[in-house]
């Protein structure tokens, strides 16, 4: 299966890990990645503050040259570009002079998008294209004993209409499928679609600092071991900035948090190291120890 | 066909502050909504339950509650699409809002948010001699906002709401969005002033929860991104939440990705000494881990970079200004 390959800006930034991670699985599980090169952000929903044009056109700049590598889905490791780039595509698609008026931006470069292209997140990709029986038959350490609390955030199940979950309501449950499939058990816990906090992290710091707080202690009280995220803007509030979440909260929970293809590598015996998460801000060692993995 | 309600019940008078979930089990007819539902309970099986509707034609706002885990109109809500195997169907008061009894919550907290925004015209100049006028393409974008019927399904579900009281919250955003961008209102400018401090347009997280929830449309979230825009042309730009845009844009135009250590820089301020400083101890901790990208002129540049800032500008310049702009 060959994917127009998006990884983000943050997989490349703030979480490399999550990069490493998916490279790590991605030959394994059978997906041939081919980079889009020349892409720019998506705009992470705050360009689009500026003007919803302006962060539409720069996503259907990256379909049309996914269009132009002759490929039709474009995979992303991130639900916020998983997001935003559903949105934009959305609205392209249901108003074609919007379109039109878009791709007349889109002509000085030589680029045209006419609508083919499919948004699929790692996770998706997983269960729907990949199988989750076939992901189990690959296991070879499953996470026996491991208790993980998916949390999806908000990008990659809100507005559902934008996100297909209307003809594929089962996407509200992927992870829990994922963890299964690797041998742990899925943890059911109240913020598990909530907002992680990030988009307030420079804005309100307190605010975002007290989302990240009730998470890990909502995953921590529900029995887990750890939480696991398909967007790396989540796993940066709830790992990177969760030491300070603690503080303010008084509390000296440390909750590890994975990133979703981390998850899927551990259970195919891929190595800590190669998958990053000794990366992490949060010791991710208790983990590592229940589920036998070395180095 | 048989349904089962899990109905959280809570008497302040007979339990103190502890709710508990009652169940119910009840045949009824396969076009009925969980209000339906609900009011069958109330009728036949136990009249001390408490919940609170009028117009049952999701007209006038009034049954909005928690039905398995987000805010409905119970009037809306066909309990054969929330249980099509026949599964319990959770059923909870409202979120955010003080519970009274049972499914009824006290909407002093929605009203006073609302009633925050001042949600009435205030025209200026002096007062037309027939009615004021405003063209049908001028209200166009009105027809979203003005289409709340005030339920506080937004409100019940609101993330930043959650830990957050004071956040002014979705409903009275839009609503403020509805009179900023009218054209027969002369206050727009002031209006935006009040949304663009601590605990107005800024405090949403952008979690889309209010636009999944809103049974009428109004999205309340893409109102606010309308709001932030506006503040951003009416060259309000002293704060953290324009500063963060600002950097992003300068960001992807620069490189064409994202900078996150610009981000929060810029975004702090980037002559916030003591915050900086504050967190120079968690930057060396990214940095030794390889996870803070270099700051301004060392950010690797993409291929492709000259074009998007071409495009950017392009685009930037053609945008229309806003009402409250000028």
């Amino acid at each position: 299966m060959k994917y127009a390959f998006y990884p983000g800006c943050v997989s490349r930034g703030g979480t490399p890990e999550l990069y490493t991670a998916t490279m790590a699985i991605a030959g394994r599980l059978g997906l041939e990645l081919e980079e889009i090169v020349g892409t720019s952000c998506t705009g992470a929903g705050v360009l689009q503050e500026k003007g919803q044009k302006l962060g539409d056109t720069l996503n259907a700049r990256t379909f049309a040259m996914a269009e132009r590598m002759g490929l039709t889905t474009i995979m992303n490791i991130c639900s916020t570009c998983q997001g935003v780039m559903s949105q934009a595509n959305y609205r392209m698609l249901q108003n074609e002079a919007y379109l039109d008026e878009i791709n007349k931006e889109l002509q000085i470069e030589g680029l045209q998008y006419t609508g083919r292209i499919v948004i699929k997140n790692l996770a998706w990709v997983v269960v729907e294209e990949v199988g989750i029986e076939k992901l189990k038959s690959m296991v070879t350490r499953p996470l026996k004993d491991v208790k993980v609390a998916p949390f999806y955030g908000c990008y990659i199940l809100r507005p559902s209409w934008a996100l297909g979950l209307d003809d594929n309501p089962g996407r509200g449950q992927y992870l829990e499928q994922i963890i299964e499939a690797c041998g742990g058990e899925p943890v059911n816990f109240p913020g598990r679609t909530k907002c992680c906090g990030f988009p307030l992290g420079v804005i309100n710091e307190k605010n975002s600092l007290t989302m990240v707080a009730n998470h890990t202690h909502d995953a921590h009280d529900h029995g887990a071991d750890t939480m696991v995220t398909p967007c790396p803007l989540c796993h940066l509030n709830l790992d990177a900035q969760q030491p300070k979440a603690q503080a303010l909260r008084g509390s000296g929970l440390k909750m590890p948090v994975l990133h979703l293809p981390q998850l899927i590598g551990l259970a195919l015996g891929i190595g800590a190291k190669e998958l990053g998460i000794y990366r992490h801000m949060v010791s991710a060692k208790a983990i590592l120890d229940k589920a036998s993995v070395r180095a | 066909m048989k349904t089962t309600l899990q109905v959280n019940r809570y008497d302040p008078e007979a339990s103190g502050e502890k709710s508990t979930v009652q169940e119910y089990t009840l045949d009824v007819p396969e076009h009925y909504t969980v209000l339906d539902a609900l009011i069958q309970v109330r009728e036949q099986d136990d009249p001390s339950l408490a919940v609170r509707c009028s117009c049952r034609a999701a007209i006038c706002g009034s049954c909005a509650m928690r039905i398995n885990d987000q805010a409905r109109l119970g009037c809306k809500t066909r309990v054969t699409v929330m249980a099509p195997k026949g599964e319990p169907i959770r059923v909870e008061p409202m979120g955010n809002q003080h519970v009274v009894k049972d499914l009824v919550v006290d909407l002093d907290l929605f009203w006073g948010k609302v009633r925050a925004v001042q949600p009435y015209l205030q025209p200026k100049g002096p007062e037309p001699e027939e009615e004021y006028i405003a063209s049908n393409e001028s209200m166009l974008n009105l027809l979203t906002p003005m289409g709340c019927i005030m339920c506080g399904a937004c409100v019940s579900d609101c993330t930043a709401l959650e830990v957050d009281k004071n956040f002014i919250g979705p409903a009275a955003l839009a609503k403020s969005y509805r009179f900023v961008a009218d054209p027969r209102d002369g206050q727009a400018r002031q209006r935006l002033e009040v949304m663009n401090e601590y605990a107005g347009a800024w405090d949403c997280t952008r979690c889309y929860m209010c636009v999944e929830v809103c049974p009428k449309g109004v999205a309340p979230m893409d109102r606010i991104m309308e709001l932030r825009e506006h503040i951003m042309d009416a060259g309000m730009t002293n704060t953290p939440g324009y500063r963060h845009v600002a950097s992003f844009a300068r960001s992807v135009e620069h490189s064409g990705w994202l900078n996150e250590t610009d981000l929060a820089v810029d975004s702090w301020g980037r002559f916030n000494l003591p915050k900086l400083l504050s967190e120079a101890p968690f930057g060396i901790k990214m940095l030794m881990r390889g996870k803070m990208p270099l700051p301004g002129p060392l950010h690797k540049k993409r291929p492709g970079h000259e074009n998007i800032a071409r495009l950017m500008k392009r685009l930037e310049r053609k945008q229309p200004a806003k009402a409250g702009a000028h």
